[in-house]
């Protein structure tokens, strides 16, 4: 039998430590839709993901009561929707956006991920329409969650698409002006895109998945953070371990919930997600646990070393605890989400400089960060390349998330609400990157591509 | 299967009484209890079976809260399979 101290410290997490399931994301295959018209796939699409998800918002919500940890958000995502739709024009894309968001609503999800596309090695006609339907589909809906993946280690980093989206974001960010640029905190731009992410803004369920899956991730910073609180002077030795242990505890909570939810709504449990994802919420901070470390605030020297050492522990113990890992895996750094990156940002200690040598050693790239709304296109392309980059040549995945604030300046801030939080506007280098991102063409992938 | 029901706030006459007298009524059997004072607070440990339970979980769950509420304790009602997944190999 479980002994009481096992019993207390569960709880303990739980109701003082902010530790809870991120999401139960369930991936759904929609290459059976494809049909030929835009209305005839899109009421197939309707009906598929209505039907497949009809149950999961009760069954998440059921299963938060059962085991007394709270479930924050049931997700769907989807095959990227250039991969089959048909259309001639960006309006008729648009047209899918809004037949996933009315899905989105009659299930009651949070969040559906999909309107993808992925041009890592080049665009198709399809590809095209589809990324320049991005900001009008983001107007125009409120759960739908654009990616693009323009960059992968195998295919190099297509710079016409990196210059597109650079333009792409901007556009997003006019057209949902009047509602904080809300629509770009829903577009990731990736390199090294996963299949089976369950997190948002950039879930979508890749062409090698199966039928239909379910992916959960966990969120447990706080948890972490206060495991740290016990080991104050102790070496880092002692810090990996506790590290390791708590997000065993953490991830073992996950394959818990995974493993119910795949029973109860007869869907096979694909992964868990090891990454460690912050809320805005005073106690449930990635940067809290970095400054814990002994930094004074997160962004000083130091910080980058301290998140490797997070980064790797938090694999390390999860990988044990979970039948089958997968998505991101690693910790997030998104500035608006988490109050110790925001605290810091404020301050001055953390730029978009350090965040990016910080995403060398993280899980995924510049997330959340809220730029001035002056910010050209071609800046925004080259942040894009430059993370792309990291990407490409450390075998792992990057994106951007980047809101260029309309109106504001370096020192204001923007808020979204709720799990999306506040972004203090960050400075951008003043120097012109437009004649490097107008080169056009391909980055070509690197020498340790080719393994074979 | 097995539940656990945790009771944690100030210590006051009559917590196991009215815990129990509620879980009687919903046809809960009591395995174990354990008792203690953590943190100048109460805390205690029912370990349950709720096999032949007449209620759901989360109805159970919902009463247990109120009841809580209502002695000024927090109540809480957990399937043991979470300990067990965190706590066990």
């Amino acid at each position: 039998m479980i002994n009481s101290f096992e019993i207390l410290e569960t709880i303990k997490m739980i109701q003082k430590e902010n530790l809870d399931i991120r999401t139960i994301t369930m991936g759904i295959s929609l290459l059976d839709c494809v049909s030929d018209s835009v209305s005839a796939t899109c009421d197939k699409i309707y009906d598929k993901i209505t039907g497949k998800a009809k149950d999961l918002v009760r069954t998440g919500d059921e299963i938060g009561k059962q085991y007394g940890i709270p479930i924050i958000n049931k997700r769907v995502a989807v095959t990227p929707i250039s991969l089959l739709a048909n259309g001639h024009s960006a309006e008729d894309y648009v047209q899918y956006a809004l037949c996933l968001e009315k899905a989105a609503q009659a299930i009651g999800i949070n969040f559906i991920g999909g309107f993808s596309a992925l041009v890592q090695k080049g665009c198709t006609e399809k590809e095209k329409l589809l990324i320049d339907a991005i900001p009008y589909a983001l107007k125009q809906t409120t759960k739908v969650c654009a990616s693009v993946n323009v960059g992968s280690t195998k295919a190099g980093i297509q710079m016409d698409a990196v210059y597109k989206m650079g333009q792409i974001v901007k556009q997003t960010a006019e057209l949902t002006k009047d509602a904080g640029n809300i629509g770009c905190a829903k577009l990731v731009v990736f390199c090294n895109a996963v299949e089976d992410n369950p997190f948002m803004a950039g879930a979508f369920h890749g062409v090698s998945e199966p039928e239909c899956v379910i992916n959960v991730g966990v969120s447990g910073p706080g948890v972490v953070k206060c495991a740290l609180e016990k080991v104050k002077d102790a070496d880092f030795m002692t810090v990996a371990e506790t590290i390791k242990k708590t997000a065993f505890k953490i991830t073992r909570v996950g394959q818990l919930v995974a493993g119910e939810a795949a029973k109860r709504l007869n869907t096979p449990f694909w992964i868990v997600d090891l990454s460690l994802a912050p809320t805005p919420a005073v106690g449930d901070s990635v940067a809290h646990i970095l400054e814990e470390m002994g930094l004074e605030r997160c962004g000083t020297h130091g910080t980058t070393a301290a998140l490797a050492l997070l980064n790797d522990a938090v694999k390390k113990g999860g990988v044990m605890a979970s039948s089958s890992v997968g998505g991101l895996s690693g910790a997030f750094i998104p500035v608006s989400e988490d109050a110790g990156m925001i605290r810091a940002a404020q301050a001055g200690a953390l730029s978009i400089e350090k965040l990016e040598a910080m995403t060398c050693v993280c899980s995924v790239g510049l997330d959340m960060i809220a730029v001035p709304g002056d910010t050209t296109a071609e800046t925004i392309a080259a942040i894009i390349a430059d993370e792309a980059a990291i990407g490409m040549i450390n075998q792992k995945t990057t994106a951007v998330r980047i809101i260029p604030a309309t109106g504001l300046k370096e020192g204001d801030s923007v808020s979204f609400g709720g799990l999306l939080g506040t972004a203090p506007i960050m400075a951008v280098n003043p120097f012109s990157s437009e004649k490097f991102v107008k080169r056009g063409g391909r980055i070509p992938a690197p020498i340790h591509s080719l393994k074979n | 299967m097995k539940a656990v029901i945790t009771v944690i706030g100030v210590d006051k006459v009559g917590i196991i009484a009215k815990v129990s007298n509620l879980l009687a009524q919903a046809n809960v059997n009591i395995l174990d209890i354990t008792q203690t004072i953590m943190d100048n607070l109460f805390t205690m440990i029912m370990y349950t079976n709720i096999e032949k339970m007449s209620c759901s979980f989360s109805s159970l769950a919902d009463e247990l809260e109120k009841l809580g509420e209502e002695m000024g304790v927090q109540i809480t009602l957990t399937h043991e399979d979470i300990y067990k997944s965190m706590h066990r190999i």
